[in-house]
């Protein structure tokens, strides 16, 4: 996986865009093999899976160096693979193992990585917003050449957070990028039901900075306009709103019992899968074969992770000195008492 | 030593830290450019410019930004004008703040500071007049300091802008224009240290921030009646000195407990819970707590004053954990 690591630049060669492809199939095997697991009982908690967005999250950080910031969202599985991180030590998090990026404490929501830049799955919604706002505070202060990228959901658009995280950017001319992943769902309800606004990116010219609706099934659209954003970003022109619009292919988690979703709209959206318009795209420029060895590679990728991480040892519990509550410890007896608690 | 105000104590910290940190900035309402409702920040902007910052009315957004700012190479030190903002502010330290240094390891530092001031006697009302002190340092993973003389003001922000963690600053509006001696040369106090304020021998008035001159109020009136309070000044919340507070009550074998917070759930419940698990046998009668009624804080003074505690409801407190 060491060639992921390589940033590309900004408009996207057909290398470029065979590295993209590679990323969108390596999330999307994953997603399949954590929905396989998940019914054979093998996972923990519900999984966010990101069938049909992955190129959002992959299209996005193809832009992005490895210095340069990303914060994600519950369903952040593109972003983390697409900003080059190790899928063997992804997939090792997702299933709480010791060799995880975090050692099974963070999980598939949670995940962070800060030698990516991966700062990282936030399972609050609208959290990534302002997380990604004051990373480009942090750049603007410093005056670094690092943008931050915010990745948000429709539902996170309808928080407070967001509002008062695009003033502020906007305000302060900060390097970041919002871009909004619109999979037209806040876990059940439709976003029509909860925005005012039927296209969200109008929303921008109320932070009086550029706002951009883009087909989010297409990974090199994202990459142009999210490229566009950066470029601006680094400009020290200020913010930017990309609105990109995809679906929810595989319910809110696995925990999802679904029911509300139209036939119609799913086998719409499936006609538009992001791994169908990419390959139609790759076949006509590089040939069918090429492309069929990229997908074969994810293939390879994503059963070795998978084989690995199974494999690995569940992570031993310990204390963390850094979060307990006394400073001292009481005398020989109370000592005692406080382990009984939990306290020590 | 120089003797300056609390205020002035706070601004002294502020400008030590921003000439000798590049990493550190400061932002908040109404800081910059007018140097602060308690004119803690007064002249920073001046000295430091924009790494002193006005912001728009966005605690929660702002206290986001902090962590992540901190967490990429800065040293924010967020200032929230009331204690009673500080749920606006709850996401960020509960579910952010606290949370990556566990989760993350030893990737990412939090060296993030937010300052804020609580406490009634000036007829703020019902929305600017609490302490909550209960809601910071009930979470792992954050440090709750609480200075009460100009010097541990001056040393503890310190300390805390210089800490790896996330700290919160618990000021309060009745101790800014109070006075003491800050020693010369600018040194942190350390975190998780408590003081004792006054040494005696018959009961211990354990007590935080401006309780602690409540506290000392009530040991001059005890010793009136021939009682040797100690009173025990705790500048840090969380973590806790608890070494400091069995020491006292192995002496005194009693012990009264004194914050300004709420009583049902609040800090005093935790410093009464602590003195059970590690003190109960020293304990020569129940541990006395002394905190703010439960209810909103009124706006008349009568009414205010009934609900806020003070030296006298310290006394009758020692005298029954005495009597």
């Amino acid at each position: 996986m060491s060639a992921d690591l390589t940033p590309l630049a900004n408009r996207p060669s057909i290398d470029d865009h065979l590295t993209m492809h590679r990323r969108m199939a390596i999330t999307r095997g994953i997603e399949q093999e954590l929905g396989a697991l998940h019914k054979a009982g093998r996972t923990r908690g519900p999984i966010h899976r990101c069938d049909g967005q992955e190129a959002v999250g992959v299209g996005a950080t193809a832009v992005l160096t490895a210095d340069d910031y990303v914060t994600t969202t519950h369903r952040g599985h593109a972003v983390y693979i697409g900003k080059g991180l190790d899928p063997r030590k992804v997939v090792a998090e997702i299933l709480g193992r010791e060799t995880g990026y975090n050692g099974g404490r963070a999980g598939h929501m949670l995940l962070g990585s800060a030698a990516h830049g991966m700062l990282g799955g936030n399972a609050i919604v609208g959290a990534s917003i302002p997380a990604a706002a004051g990373m480009a505070l942090s750049v603007q202060l410093r005056r670094q050449d690092r943008v931050a990228v915010a990745v948000f959901g429709d539902g996170a658009a309808q928080t407070g957070i967001c509002h008062e995280s695009m003033n502020l950017a906007a305000l302060w001319r900060l390097p970041v990028v919002f871009l909004l992943e619109n999979n037209e769902y806040g876990l059940t309800v439709p976003y029509t039901a909860q925005s005012a606004v039927r296209d969200l990116h109008v929303r921008a010219a109320g932070y009086d900075m550029p706002g951009v609706q883009i087909d989010g099934n297409d990974v090199v659209a994202v990459h142009q306009a999210v490229a566009a954003a950066v470029q601006r970003a680094r400009r020290g022109e200020g913010p930017s709103l990309i609105e990109a619009r995809t679906y929810r292919m595989e319910g809110f988690s696995t925990s999802d019992v679904g029911g509300y979703q139209s036939e119609a709209d799913l086998a719409r959206w499936r006609a538009r899968d992001p791994l169908t318009v990419s390959r139609a795209a790759l076949v006509e420029s590089v040939g069918a074969d090429r492309v069929e060895a990229v997908e074969a590679e994810a293939a390879e990728i994503v059963a070795a992770a998978f084989a690995a991480a199974l494999a690995d040892p569940p992570p031993r519990f310990a204390p963390h000195p850094a979060s307990a509550p006394y400073a001292t410890p009481g005398p020989v007896r109370g000592a005692a008492r406080g382990a009984a608690l939990g306290a020590a | 030593m120089p003797v300056i105000r609390y205020a002035e104590a706070l601004n002294a910290a502020l400008y030590q830290a921003l000439s000798e940190d590049p990493r550190v900035f400061v932002l908040g309402e109404d800081i910059a450019q007018y140097g602060g409702v308690f004119k803690v920040t007064k002249g920073l902007r001046d000295a430091f410019g924009d790494r002193v910052r006005d912001t728009p009315i966005s605690e929660q957004t702002l206290t986001a930004m902090a962590v992540t700012a901190a967490m990429t190479g800065t040293r924010p030190v967020l200032e929230i004008m009331y204690a009673d903002f500080m749920p606006l502010t709850l996401d960020a330290l509960v579910n952010q703040a606290s949370v990556y240094g566990y989760l993350w390891g030893d990737q990412v530092e939090l060296p993030f500071v937010l300052r804020t001031q609580g406490g009634g006697g000036l007829g703020t009302g019902a929305q600017h007049a609490k302490s909550l002190d209960s809601f910071v340092a009930h979470i792992p993973g954050l440090k709750v300091v609480a200075p009460v003389t100009p010097a541990d003001a001056r040393g503890l922000l310190l300390a805390a802008i210089q800490d790896p963690a996330p700290v919160v600053v618990l000021e309060h509006k009745l101790l800014y224009n109070t006075r003491g001696e800050v020693p010369d040369g600018g040194a942190p106090v350390e975190i998780g240290r408590a003081r004792v304020a006054r040494p005696g021998r018959d009961v211990s008035l354990i007590a935080t921030s401006r309780m602690v001159l409540e506290a000392e109020a009530a040991a001059d009136r005890l010793a009136e009646s021939g009682i040797e309070a100690e009173v025990i000044d705790l500048r840090t919340l969380r973590p806790l000195d608890v070494a400091a507070i069995t020491a006292s009550v192995a002496k005194t074998h009693h012990a009264v407990v004194i914050n300004e917070d709420w009583g049902f759930c609040g800090y005093a419940a935790e410093l009464s819970a602590t003195i059970m698990d590690h003190a109960f046998d020293d304990l020569d009668a129940p541990v006395e707590r002394v905190a703010t009624r439960d209810m909103p804080i009124p706006y008349a003074q009568p009414l205010e004053d009934a609900v806020i505690p003070n030296a006298a409801r310290i006394v009758h407190a020692a005298l029954r954990a005495l009597a």
